[in-house]
C-alpha cells in the first residue's frame, strides 16, 4: 500500500529569474490520494505540471520509481492528467475523444471499444458516444475528461482544479465520486485545489503549499488540528490565532492568563502562537468563563451563528449554535484539547484577527483562489 | 431583432451594386447581341471555350496547392513567434498588398523576361537563358505571388486560436510532435485552410491579367476571353454568359471542396 511511486527533490523552478517553486520536497505513495492545497499562486500548479513533463525544473530531480525522469517527455510518462477546463478535442465526439490515447497507443479497435464503452460506465455517460463534446454540459464536459485520461489505465492521474468551474451540488457529487473511482481502480491521485474542503474531504494526504513552499505535509485531520503556522491554520478552516508565551509544557499564557494545554517542546518563555478553533469555544455565562467580551456581530450561518466577540479589543469568531445577542456580555470555556500551539513564523500576525470580519469571508477566499495560475 | 436596421446600408449596397448587375449580367447572357431578343446561344458557345475553361480551373487548383504548402508552415511559424514578432511579420506578408496589383505582375515580367534581370545575370555569369516566361508556370508563378497572404492570413488565424492545452492534453495521451500535429493541430486547422483555399482558389481562376502579361497566347486564361468580349471582340452578351459559367462552376468547386474537408461546416469562416 504505502510504497512509494513519486518523488521531488529539492525542487526549484524559476521562470524569468522569479522564482515560483522553491525548494520542494515531497514523495508520493502508489494508489494515495494526495492533494496540493494552496491560494492562487501558491506553485500547486507548476509542481503539477512538473511532475506531468510539461515543464522542466531549473534544479532538483523528479523521481518515478527511483528513476529520474526530468528530460523524460510528457509523452512517454506512464500519467495522465485532467487538465483545467478539461481541454477536450473539439473535433472529435465523445467516444473519439475518450479513445484518442488508446489509438496513438496502437490498441486494437475491439480491445479499445471493449475499454472505452467500461469507462463510458464508470462515468455514467452512456449513450453520449456520438455526441458533439461542445453540447455537453460543464459536468459532462468533465466526465469525458476524467474518463479519457483514466481509459489509459495510468499509474498516475493528474487533476488540476478538475471542478472549479462546476456550481457546487455537482462539485459535491463529483467529489464523491472522483474519490470512488480512485478507490476502485487503485491509481494515485494528484489533485490540486485550492478548495480546502475539497482537500480535507478527499485526501489521503494534503501538502499545504504557498509562496512556492510547503508549508505543510499531512493527514486531513492532522493539517486541520495540528496547523504548522499561522498561514495553515488560517487557511485550512477558521482560527483564532492570539500571542501567548509557552511557560513551560502543557502551560501556555495569553491574555494574561495561564491555560493548560496538551503541547509539549517548546523553550521556556517561547513566544508562541496560539490556535482557537471557533468552533471549538464554549459559551458560558460571564461569572463562569475564563475570559469575557461583548458580543459585537452575530450572523446566522444555517447550522450555526458566526458570533464576533470583542475580548479587550480584540475581536474572535466563535462558531456556536447558541444565539447570543449583539451587545451581551459573554463568558468562554476553554479546554486543554481547544488550545494548540506552534511555533512563531513569518506569518505570525498576518491572520487570525476578526476584527475586520465580513459575512462573506468564504466567497471572498473562494474568489481569490478561482484565478487562473501560471 | 430590433437591430435589423444595423444591416440596411449593407443591404442597400448588395441590391444596388451584387444583385442588380447579376441580373444585368444574367440578361445580357440571355439576349442576342443584335435583335436583343432571348437566346440560349449564348451560354450553349461556352463548349468552344471548354478547354479555357479548364485551363484555368486546374491552373488555379495548382496555384492554389502551392500556396497551401507554402502558407501553412509559415502561417504555423508566425502563430508560434512571441506577439511583437507576429505583428512585424503580418505586416510583411500583407505588405505586397499594398502595393498595385499591377505594378507587381509587371515588375515579375521584368524579372522573368528573356532580356530580363534573371536571364541577363545568367548570360553575364556564362550560363544559357532559360525559358522563365510565356508558359504555364509564370502564370502559376504569378498566381501564387498574388494570392498567397490570402491564403496566409485565415490560416494564421485558426493556427493562432488552437488553444495550446489541447497540444499539452495529446502529449499527454502519448502524442510524439508528429501525431500532435496530424492528430489535433491538423484536423483543428481545417476551417482555416477551406477559407484558405477558397479566398486563393477563386480570384484566381477568374483572374485575367496575370496571363497576359506572364503567359503566351496558348496559356489564354478564361478571365482573359471574359475581358476582351468587353474590349476587343465586343460581345458582351457573350461575356456575361462566359462569366455565368464561370460563377457556376466556381460554385461547384467551393461546394466539393467544403464538403470534402469539412463536414460541420458551422466552424468554416468562408462557406459558399
Amino acid at each position: 500500500m504505502s510504497q512509494e511511486l513519486i518523488r521531488l527533490t529539492s525542487l526549484v523552478m524559476e521562470f524569468d529569474g522569479e522564482r515560483v517553486l522553491d525548494s520542494i520536497n515531497l514523495y508520493i505513495n502508489d494508489k494515495e490520494f494526495l492533494t496540493l492545497l494552496g491560494p492562487s499562486g501558491c506553485g500547486k500548479t507548476t509542481t503539477l505540471r512538473v511532475i506531468g513533463g510539461f515543464l522542466t525544473p531549473t534544479s532538483g530531480d523528479v523521481l518515478f520509481d527511483g528513476k529520474r525522469m526530468n528530460d523524460v517527455p510528457a509523452y512517454r510518462r506512464k500519467i495522465n492528467t485532467v487538465f483545467q477546463r478539461y481541454a477536450l478535442f473539439p473535433h472529435l465526439d465523445v467516444y473519439d475523444n475518450i479513445a484518442f490515447g488508446l489509438r496513438i497507443a496502437k490498441l486494437n479497435e475491439q480491445e479499445i471499444d471493449e475499454r472505452v464503452t467500461e469507462m463510458l460506465e464508470i462515468v455514467s455517460l452512456k449513450g453520449f458516444e456520438n455526441r458533439k463534446v461542445t453540447s455537453l454540459s460543464g459536468g459532462q464536459q468533465q466526465r469525458v475528461a476524467i474518463a479519457r485520461a483514466l481509459v489509459n489505465r495510468p499509474k498516475v492521474l493528474l487533476l488540476d482544479e478538475p471542478l472549479g468551474a462546476l456550481d457546487l451540488r455537482l462539485r459535491k457529487d463529483m467529489q464523491n465520486e472522483l474519490k470512488r473511482i480512485q478507490q476502485a481502480m487503485g491509481i494515485t491521485f494528484i489533485y490540486v485545489t485550492h478548495d480546502q474542503e475539497e482537500a480535507l474531504t478527499m485526501s489521503d494526504t494534503i501538502v499545504v503549499m504557498d509562496k512556492g513552499k510547503i508549508q505543510q505535509i499531512g493527514r486531513p485531520e492532522d493539517i486541520y488540528n495540528e496547523p504548522k503556522n499561522a498561514f495553515v491554520a488560517d487557511f485550512i478552516g477558521e482560527s483564532n490565532i492570539l500571542d501567548g508565551i509557552m511557560l513551560e509544557d502543557y502551560k501556555v499564557k495569553f491574555f494574561g492568563r495561564v491555560f493548560a494545554c496538551v503541547d509539549k517542546g517548546f523553550e521556556k518563555n517561547e513566544p508562541v502562537d496560539v490556535v482557537i478553533r471557533p468552533e471549538d469555544i464554549d459559551i458560558v455565562s460571564a461569572e463562569e468563563g475564563h475570559l469575557c467580551g461583548t458580543v459585537t456581530s452575530v450572523t446566522f450561518k444555517g447550522v450555526h451563528y458566526d458570533t464576533i466577540v470583542d475580548f479587550k479589543g480584540f475581536k474572535w469568531l466563535i462558531q456556536t449554535t447558541d444565539f447570543c445577542p449583539e451587545g451581551s456580555y459573554i463568558g468562554i470555556r476553554l479546554n486543554p484539547e481547544d488550545i494548540h500551539i506552534m511555533h512563531k513564523s513569518e506569518y505570525s500576525g498576518m491572520f487570525g484577527d476578526y476584527s475586520s470580519y465580513s459575512a462573506e469571508y468564504d466567497e471572498i477566499a473562494d474568489a481569490e483562489g478561482s484565478e487562473d495560475e501560471a | 431583432m430590433k437591430r435589423k436596421w444595423l444591416s440596411g446600408p449593407y443591404v442597400l449596397w448588395m441590391v444596388l451594386f451584387t444583385l442588380i448587375p447579376l441580373g444585368v449580367v444574367v440578361y445580357y447572357a440571355l439576349t442576342d447581341s443584335v435583335t436583343g431578343a432571348f437566346t440560349l446561344s449564348n451560354l450553349a458557345n461556352f463548349a468552344n471555350y471548354w478547354p479555357i475553361f479548364l485551363r484555368s480551373i486546374w491552373l488555379s487548383i495548382f496555384a492554389t496547392l502551392i500556396c497551401l504548402l507554402i502558407g501553412y508552415p509559415v502561417a504555423y511559424f508566425i502563430a508560434h513567434c512571441k506577439p511583437s514578432a507576429q505583428r512585424l511579420l503580418q505586416m510583411l506578408i500583407m505588405l505586397p498588398m499594398c502595393i498595385s496589383f499591377l505594378l507587381r505582375t509587371l515588375a515579375w515580367v521584368a524579372l522573368l523576361e528573356d532580356t530580363g534581370i534573371i536571364n541577363n545575370f545568367l548570360t553575364s555569369i556564362g550560363l544559357s537563358p532559360l525559358p522563365l516566361i510565356r508558359n504555364n508556370g509564370a502564370v502559376i508563378l504569378g498566381m501564387v505571388y498574388n494570392y498567397l497572404p490570402y491564403m496566409i492570413l485565415p490560416l494564421f488565424t485558426v493556427i493562432m486560436k488552437i488553444d495550446p492545452r489541447l497540444i499539452e492534453a495529446a502529449e499527454d495521451l502519448g502524442c510524439n510532435s508528429r501525431q500532435v500535429f496530424s492528430k489535433v493541430v491538423l484536423p483543428l486547422s481545417v476551417p482555416g485552410i477551406v477559407s484558405g483555399i477558397t479566398m486563393v482558389f477563386v480570384p484566381a481562376v477568374s483572374t485575367f491579367y496575370i496571363s497576359q502579361k506572364l503567359g503566351s497566347p496558348g496559356t489564354i486564361l478564361i478571365g482573359d476571353v471574359i475581358e476582351s468580349q468587353f474590349k476587343a471582340a465586343y460581345n458582351p452578351n457573350l461575356g456575361a454568359a462566359l462569366s455565368l459559367v464561370l460563377m457556376v462552376l466556381i460554385f461547384i468547386c467551393v461546394w466539393i471542396m467544403n464538403r470534402f474537408t469539412n463536414e460541420d461546416d458551422e466552424e468554416s469562416m468562408v462557406t459558399l
